[in-house]
């Protein structure tokens, strides 16, 4: 019982830390870095009054939405419109439980969930995020915001599909679900977007035998449908997160804001936290699929195995690499946002069903006969 | 007649629309790179920097009256600027100026001088119709006040902002 008692206190640790102490910051310093580097791709200055720098621009922002009036519009269906922006919000948060985020700290495994359906999960729960606008542009019986949940959900329709079997050459090479396997095994084998593996190579010395072993013709030709792969799943997480290129719930200019249009206060505030929370979960899951998660190169990856301070050391820095190639991830997304202009959805569509599930079907199949003929 | 719209055939490449997107991302990652070391500055810090030492000679602030090099205020108080301001921006009232006064062959001075600076539209027309060079738009921009009252420039407010000028012509004084 007490064992229980441990474990379901640790797992309530181990998510409020993740929550608290890294997910919320970091979508409210992603949307100041939103801020700041928009304005300097187009020549501007950004926010750089409140702080150094403006470094305190997200504590004033939050401010302000919680203290805004928060109104309902009289002719909303009140129910939904208050149930909206929890939708919006809450899956991105729970797709980040089954992500590996660090290897081990305190001798526990950094990941709130190691179930074996990991990928499955993040799938099911970050396209219900969908909902959360559908809901809000039906409820606010206003045109604009039904147009915006409109387009939402026939962006998903076309994307959805590609986005899903993307992934499954990860699995056909990887075997598994599991997202801490999956990163087991690129620590193994080298990370799925590198066609090349230093295996053997470490800061204590090079293992010769073992390095020329992990170079293969196969690891190349392999790394042919996973870099396509990579590309398409990008590319639908763009579109899964509401980014620009595929931003068509929101539009700003066509739609006015399109689904959050009648919202004020905390829960356009929640639409806005979650767009931003569903961007870090899109980049964590693009990092533990494709860029070996916490793994740094030429570092040892058990901290257990250490004495219990370097140990610890080691465990915070493999945590501070995940976040850190989320964070550059994340930049490759605001450089995106304020390069591309936006799709028509009926591009978007065509893009979709017409290119990137076709080539996500034939990649499949490349994957899948590279896999039989290569030797054991 | 029916007109044809040439389209540029496409090549292969440009067609997946690839390079064009990848020079864009080239394009505006210049741009960032550029403005973050800071080897170019596109905007002025407003409140900080002013616009002060930007302004061109001939950059039309708020109007003022000025003195001359001999302490003497220039407006005669002949009213030409009250009747051509459009916005009926200046109010005068012309008194005599007293016998004992160095002056006093000039016979005018204003009373009142007020500019409202609420309705004044910087057009510069009281400067160009001024016979005595006594009235110059100036570089001040940032003409503000918390009431209604606070705006209207009187006199002293005015010879305040235009100080004296020099160099301008003196036809008051004694002939040699």
């Amino acid at each position: 019982m007490s064992d229980l008692l441990i474990g379901v206190a640790i797992t309530l640790l181990k998510t409020l830390g993740l929550l608290f102490a890294v997910i919320l910051p970091m979508v409210s310093y992603t949307v100041y870095a939103e801020r700041r580097v928009s304005a300097m791709i187009q020549d501007r200055v950004g926010p750089n009054r409140v702080g150094p720098l403006g470094l305190l621009q997200p504590i004033a922002d939050a401010l302000k939405l919680l203290l805004k009036e928060d109104f309902t519009p009289a002719h909303v269906n009140k129910f939904y419109y208050w149930l909206a922006p929890a939708c919006a919000m809450a899956p991105s948060i729970m797709a980040l439980a089954v992500v590996p985020f660090g290897s081990t700290w305190f001798g526990q495994p950094m990941v709130v969930a190691n179930v074996d359906v990991g990928v499955l999960w993040v799938f099911a729960v970050s396209s219900l995020g969908v909902y959360g606008i559908v809901l809000a542009g039906w409820s606010s019986n206003s045109k604009y915001s039904f147009l915006g949940g409109i387009r939402s959900s026939s962006q998903m329709i076309s994307y959805e599909l590609s986005l899903g079997l993307s992934v499954i050459p990860i699995f056909l090479i990887c075997g598994t679900l599991n997202l801490p396997a999956i990163v087991k095994y690129q620590i193994e084998n080298g990370w799925l977007i590198s066609p090349i593996w230093l295996k053997g190579v470490s800061f204590t010395g090079i293992n010769f035998p073992e390095l020329i072993g992990s170079f293969s013709i196969w690891k190349f030709l392999l790394w042919i449908p996973l870099f396509l792969s990579f590309i398409v799943f990008m590319v639908s997480m763009f579109a899964e997160t509401n980014r620009l290129p595929f931003d068509l719930p929101e539009a700003e200019q066509e739609l006015v804001g399109g689904y959050h249009t009648e919202y004020s206060s905390m829960k356009f505030a929640l639409f806005f936290l979650g767009e931003y929370a569903a961007m870090i979960a899109g980049s964590a899951v693009i990092v533990t699929l494709f860029f070996g998660a916490w793994h740094v190169p030429f570092l040892p990856t058990a901290p257990e195995q250490l004495p219990f301070w370097l140990g610890l050391l080691l465990g915070l820095v493999h945590i501070t690499a995940f976040f850190l190639k989320v964070a550059i991830l994340l930049f490759f997304f605001i450089w995106v946002r304020w390069t591309l202009p936006r799709f028509r959805f009926d591009q978007l569509m065509r893009l979709g069903w017409y290119f990137f599930f076709e080539i996500a079907l034939v990649n499949i199949l490349l994957v899948a006969v590279i896999l039989a003929i290569m030797p054991k | 007649m029916a007109y044809t719209v040439p389209r540029p055939k496409l090549t292969l490449a440009e067609k997946t629309y690839l390079p064009a997107l990848i020079a864009g991302l080239g394009i505006t990652i210049r741009h960032f790179f550029v403005i973050l070391s800071g080897r170019k500055k596109v905007t002025m810090q407003y409140p900080d920097e002013k616009w002060d030492t930007h302004l061109p000679p001939h950059y039309r602030g708020a109007p003022t009256l000025v003195n001359d090099d001999y302490g003497r205020e220039r407006c005669v108080a002949c009213q030409l600027c009250e009747f051509i301001c459009p916005p009926r921006a200046i109010t005068i009232k012309p008194g005599e100026i007293p016998e004992k006064y160095l002056w006093r062959k000039v016979e005018k001075y204003t009373e009142v001088f007020e500019i409202d600076m609420i309705r004044c539209i910087y057009c510069g027309l009281c400067e160009e119709v001024c016979p005595e060079q006594a009235i110059f738009l100036r570089k001040d921009y940032a003409i503000t006040g918390l009431t209604r009252a606070e705006m209207v420039h009187d006199k002293k407010r005015l010879y305040e902002l235009g100080g004296m000028m020099t160099g301008l012509v003196n036809k008051w004084n004694e002939k040699k």
